[in-house]
């Protein structure tokens, strides 16, 4: 049997903002709704649908929609579906898809991270965080200490690149400032004002060393990727990107007994996946919910030596969007809003595409990373426009 | 003591037959870490099956209470109102149980006094039945 390739087909994105009112499942409506727009396919032939973490009670506002809700309401006649937090980051989702359609399991997949965090902050009656008065399972080894937020995990690994590394403030800055340059040139980013190293340096710190700008907030947003089989691409309209090479990995749940966030395995593997070199990607669009994530990645990539990060990005200029790897052209998660992962592939096809207007880089770009995950879980994906 | 939280603002964990002796064992002034009969390797979080080999003969067993800051942070946000900062919150690796690494508070010094490598003990603080293993530095 010829085996088949996964492509993606359209890309779509809701309105992106803080407080939306719009009503989740239609954010994520109207994302899949530019998506089958772009690759000029109807509801009809989607038969495969993929998202993250599915719907979660518990956190409301976190996923508000579960896979087979979107199914059920769109009348998706699906002959595959998953949704589930327990894969390899958000971007696993995609990988799902890519694996079903592979299989001949789907034609094509609407692949879906609909976020509403903002939103049920602000209104906790129509969204209610489910309150326990005790902690178990893995929240017990932090919860008890403090330790509360993801942040201060990260920034511990944040840390020991510090002491151990020699990683300093203003070369981490890099992130946060190239997320908000970029930002200022995307009409959907949450945050359209460039950050300076001035403002950078004298914010309130978090948790030792990540200030308040290198995190990102909470967003309401709905993202869209269609997952297309290489043998249903006569139905497309759009130019496919393919997903050359896919990876994950997962660490220890806990976070705090393993020695290296998932990425780092996650990086190594995905390049015996493909003849692509590191040296080939045109533009690198990798996680940084919290800053220290996304110069995580650019080691775990091969970009550079483990330890080299911070004086791989010092000064700005190699990832700027004109550099030669421009990274998180979008804005980021830090600049463009917390999309949760499916904004860095959403962004290297429309980079693939040339479709960037205002932030588009140049020199013909085919080859992009593009990564989700910090902590135990994390997923990359390699995508090239044939 | 700066930094310190005080008993009201921590959650506090579910004690379950997984969890209950580590979480309890600062009753008897012990650090309680599962422990397999069979190969001797530590398990954490605790469950009633060895991650080296295997075997269900798990069981809790006490550690010297040592260890060494592997990597930390310095916690300015207040997560909720009552919280107290700044403080530390750090990822021990104790001595005694190779590949365990706790999560917990160093407490009794300044926060800038904390460092990766420095010695530690624990000291429990309670809670009800719940003795939480915060750390303070051996030369503190």
């Amino acid at each position: 049997m010829k085996s088949i390739e996964a492509y993606i087909s359209g890309v779509g994105q809701s309105e992106v903002g803080v407080k939306l009112t719009r009503h989740p499942l239609l954010l994520t409506v109207d994302a899949v709704k530019e998506a089958l727009a772009e690759a000029g396919l109807t509801i009809g032939q989607i038969d495969g649908v993929s998202t993250y973490p599915g719907r979660v009670a518990a956190m409301p506002g976190f996923s508000p929609v579960g896979a087979d809700e979107l199914v059920d309401a769109l009348g998706i006649r699906a002959r595959w579906y998953a949704g589930g937090g327990e894969i390899t980051s958000q971007l696993g989702a995609v990988v799902a898809a890519a694996t079903a359609v592979r299989a001949g399991l789907a034609r094509h997949v609407i692949c879906f991270r609909t976020v509403y965090e903002a939103a049920a902050m602000a209104r906790p009656d129509e969204y209610p965080m489910q309150r326990r008065d005790k902690v178990d399972g893995n929240s017990q080894w932090f919860s008890p200490f403090n330790a509360l937020s993801a942040v201060t995990w990260t920034a511990q690994y944040a840390m020991r690149h510090v002491r151990k590394y020699g990683l300093t403030r203003e070369q981490l800055a890099q992130i946060a400032l190239t997320d908000r340059a970029n930002a200022a040139l995307n009409p959907r980013a949450l945050v359209q004002q460039p950050l300076t190293m001035d403002e950078y340096m004298s914010a309130r710190m978090i948790s030792s060393p990540m200030c308040l700008f290198d995190c990102d907030r909470f967003t309401d947003a709905s993202t869209v990727l269609i997952v297309s089989a290489g043998d249903a691409l006569d139905e497309v309209k759009c130019t496919p990107v393919r997903i050359a090479a896919m990876a994950g990995a997962v660490e220890r749940l806990s976070w705090d007994q393993a020695e290296w966030m998932a990425c780092y395995a996650t990086g190594r593997e995905l390049w015996k996946h493909t003849d692509y070199k590191p040296a080939d990607v045109d533009t690198a669009q990798l996680y940084d919910g919290f800053s220290f994530q996304c110069l995580a990645w650019l080691e775990s990539l091969g970009f550079c030596e483990v330890g080299e990060g911070g004086r791989f990005i010092e000064g700005g200029q190699r990832i700027a969007l004109n550099g030669e790897l421009p990274l998180n052209t979008f804005g980021g998660q830090i600049g463009a809003g917390r999309l949760h992962g499916f904004g860095f592939a959403h962004e290297a096809v429309v980079q693939l595409r040339g479709k960037g207007g205002a932030r588009q880089i140049g020199e013909d770009p085919r080859v992009a990373v593009a990564a989700s995950g910090g902590g135990p879980l994390a997923t990359a994906l390699l995508l090239v426009r044939d | 003591m700066a930094g310190y939280n005080t008993s009201s603002t921590r959650p506090q964990p579910r004690l379950d037959a997984d969890n209950r002796a580590f979480w309890t064992g600062g009753a008897n002034g012990e650090l309680l870490i599962h422990r397999c009969a069979d190969c001797g390797g530590y398990v954490h979080p605790p469950r009633p099956v060895c991650r080296h080999c295997l075997s269900d003969k798990v069981a809790p067993s006490a550690v010297p209470g040592t260890g060494v800051v592997d990597t930390f942070t310095v916690n300015h946000q207040k997560w909720f109102p009552a919280m107290e900062v700044p403080f530390v919150i750090a990822r021990v690796a104790l001595d005694g149980a190779p590949g365990v690494y706790l999560t917990t508070n160093i407490v009794g010094c300044p926060v800038d006094a904390v460092d990766i490598g420095d010695k530690v003990r624990v000291t429990f603080e309670q809670h009800g039945e719940v003795w939480l293993p915060l750390f303070e530095k051996v030369d503190a």
